[in-house]
């Protein structure tokens, strides 16, 4: 689950982190407010969406920039009004850009380092690892690349949790000088308390800034929650904004539909999430593109399977539709039920090709046949996807 | 011979008065594994299905029916606890089927683990079975038939898929063991590699991955330095697009580890037969089997 800046921006100050001082606003009224109520004379206004790349991104009206430096709470007010219930369109929010109900205004920093940190779960050793460079500000995938060495990795004891060698460790590595250690070392355990207290997935403060008075504080942050651990953090579960989401994703979630949506014309319905993986490599090994990735689970219900079937069909990208279920818990009857009521309901708009193996198969297809719907089942793998890319491409000739 | 689990395995059900969890239980006894208790707490002293004792912990459990494996369908809240309960009973064989655990339980979980001997299968995953003679866990069991082919995967749907692409060709399996989809569990696909080629009934091995995280690579070094019985896999996900991802730091910490490109590379140089497309794995064992 993804938060907005200023959520994660609170998060880590209540947590104990240092963060510039600033609020959220969303009105230009409200934004002026807060400047003045800032005891400072260098204001930062920036636009809050869930992408990154804002201050090179432009407003659908063309105003440009996410993010805007300005001296004067008058000017605060005026970007705001800009920025406020525009869209945002940056790298990561594709062309349709993403819609600003919300800036964050703030003092601006007097900035004499950019450092890198993160806390993150490591798979292989099963532990918290905190993810340390001096080369922050920039994506941290630029300098692993260019010079691993400059990055350090300390695993934490899961056990233990974080110790305060460990802090003094990871400090010296960031440049803190020996008698500076107090500060980086605060921050650093308050960072961890909070990976671990909200069930983080990450913590990542990029940059984390040395200013010229010599604080250290949080410049920008994005922290990501385990889904799993949502149901005990309502607090987490609350700070949620449907208006950041693709709508498909959101119908998805509302019927505990596991949905990726893709930019390809083919929609694909799966069950298990290695099976719906394997089905988007078949489908390009065929020669064509999947609209989605959808996971209708191991025990997916004919309401869930209706959903999902819906969810496909009202998708104006998907020019024909492969179902690939492999039946275990979720029983190839259901499935097929699940099918035709949803095809009752709202007529195939395209082709369906359907791939049906394991548990309850030859009811399955039974009630397939007899539906008298218009589907075109297929016994193998590569034959499915032969027969989806095929269809696509005939649905697109016309 | 097969791994971990044969006729003799004592099975208890943590969850047994579940909907998942009677069901479960319910198709296991009927393919003959021995379902010898079920543990759900305040419900001790009923019976399953009226022959199975229900007891509220899992050490009663033990201690009246000598059970020596478990299979969890407790709900993802108490989980972690069950799967702990379990190990303190002395339990050798935890198989977790719930899905949706939080990460920093299985976190402290697999910490606490150490001090015990047990092996944690999951959780998030399907189970484990030795056809004709035990199963544990959620896979339909007709597709299975006894032979010599071990099945290891990360995938509940694509085991079933390789186990019935084998049995399709005429052949059979030892042991499939789903390893679960989790970020942090127990048994790794090394582990489960080193089971089956030290399994004397086992004369192939069908590993079946996906990307994120490196135990694929892990398994192919260990598949190339010791492992002489013939290996076939498959990865899935090697067109998942990029960005859909862990995050950030995450993706460092693999650095150029996790994705399918770099797996199905790993497991090449080690002499591993990897299926091109899902559809293949069937005919990649018999052809290695023939050589």
């Amino acid at each position: 689950m993804n938060i907005h800046e200023y959520q994660a921006r609170d998060l880590l100050a209540a947590a104990g982190v240092p963060v510039p001082r600033g609020a959220v606003a969303r009105s230009p009224e409200e934004a002026e407010s807060i400047a003045r109520s800032l005891p400072c004379n260098s204001f930062v206004v920036k636009a809050q969406v869930h992408a990154g790349g804002r201050g090179k991104g432009h407003f659908q009206d063309g105003y440009k920039s996410g993010v805007h430096l300005v001296k004067t709470p008058h000017q605060v007010r005026d970007v705001a009004s800009h920025m406020i219930g525009n869209t945002l369109i940056t790298h990561q929010t594709g062309p349709e850009g993403k819609p600003v109900h919300a800036v964050l205004v703030g003092e601006s920093t007097d900035i004499a380092r950019e450092l890198y940190l993160a806390i993150v779960l490591d798979r292989s050793s099963g532990c918290p690892v905190i993810v340390a460079s001096q080369q922050g500000g920039v994506e941290i995938e630029a300098v692993a690349e260019k010079s691993p060495e400059a990055i350090l990795r300390e695993v934490i004891h899961p056990g233990l949790g974080l110790q305060p060698y460990q802090a003094r460790k990871v400090s010296i590595f960031l440049g803190f000088p020996s008698t500076g250690l107090r500060a980086p070392c605060r921050l650093l355990h308050a960072a961890y308390r909070l990976f671990i207290e909200k069930d983080c997935s990450q913590v990542e403060i990029n940059p984390l800034a040395v200013t010229k008075g010599g604080d250290v504080v949080a410049l920008d942050a994005k922290l990501g929650f385990d889904d799993n651990a949502l149901f005990r953090h309502k607090e987490i579960q609350e700070l949620q904004d449907p208006s950041q989401e693709d709508p498909r994703d959101l119908a998805a979630a509302e019927h505990h539909l596991n949905y990726i949506g893709l930019d390809g014309n083919i929609g694909c319905m799966v069950n298990g999430a290695g099976l719906a993986m394997a089905t988007l490599d078949l489908i390009q090994a065929a020669g064509g593109k999947p609209a989605n990735f959808l996971d209708v689970g191991g025990g997916a219900s004919e309401e869930m399977i209706t959903a999902a079937f819906r969810l496909l069909q009202g998708d104006p990208a998907v020019k024909a539709i492969l179902v690939n279920i492999f039946g275990g818990i979720l029983k190839c009857d259901i499935l097929a039920q699940g099918m035709v009521a949803a095809c009752r309901t709202t007529p195939p708009r395209v082709p369906i090709i359907v791939r049906l193996q394991g548990t309850n198969v030859e009811a399955g297809r039974k009630i397939l046949k007899e539906s008298g719907l218009p589907l075109l089942p297929a016994e193998g793998l590569m034959e499915a996807a032969e027969k989806a890319v095929a269809a696509a491409a005939g649905k697109k000739g016309k | 011979m097969s791994v971990l689990v044969d006729a003799n395995t004592r099975l208890l059900v943590q969850g047994i008065t579940g909907k998942s969890g009677s069901f479960h239980a319910s198709a296991c006894k009927e393919y003959g594994t021995q379902v010898v208790a079920g543990v759900t707490p305040a419900r001790g002293g009923e019976k399953f299905e009226k022959t199975v004792p229900i007891f509220d912990t899992v050490s009663e459990a033990v201690a009246a029916t000598k059970a020596n494996a478990s299979m969890i369908f407790v709900p993802p809240e108490f989980a972690a606890d069950a799967i702990l309960e379990a190990a303190d009973a002395g339990i050798q064989l935890i198989v977790a089927i719930t899905e949706g655990i939080p990460v920093m339980d299985m976190m402290r979980v697999r910490f606490a683990l150490r001090e015990h001997s047990c092996v944690l299968i999951g959780p998030n995953c399907p189970g484990i079975i030795t056809p004709g003679a035990c199963k544990i866990g959620i896979m339909p069991g007709y597709i299975h038939r006894p032979g010599n082919v071990g099945v290891v995967s990360r995938s509940g749907t694509l085991t079933y898929e390789a186990v019935w692409q084998i049995t399709s060709q005429g052949l059979g399996q030892s042991t499939c063991i789903g390893v679960g989809g989790d970020p942090i569990h127990g048994l790794t696909l090394q582990k489960a590699v080193e089971y089956l080629h030290a399994d004397p009934d086992t004369k192939a091995i069908v590993m079946i991955g996906e990307i994120g995280g490196s135990e694929e690579e892990e398994a192919a070094e260990y598949i190339q330095s010791r492992v002489k019985k013939p290996v076939i896999s498959f990865v899935a996900g090697a067109t998942a697009p990029p960005g859909k991802r862990m995050g950030h730091a995450g993706a460092i910490i693999s650095g150029g580890q996790g994705t399918a490109q770099a797996k199905i590379e790993a497991l090449k140089k080690a002499g591993v037969r990897v299926a091109e497309t899902l559809g293949d794995i069937g005919e990649e064992v018999v052809k290695a089997l023939r050589k």
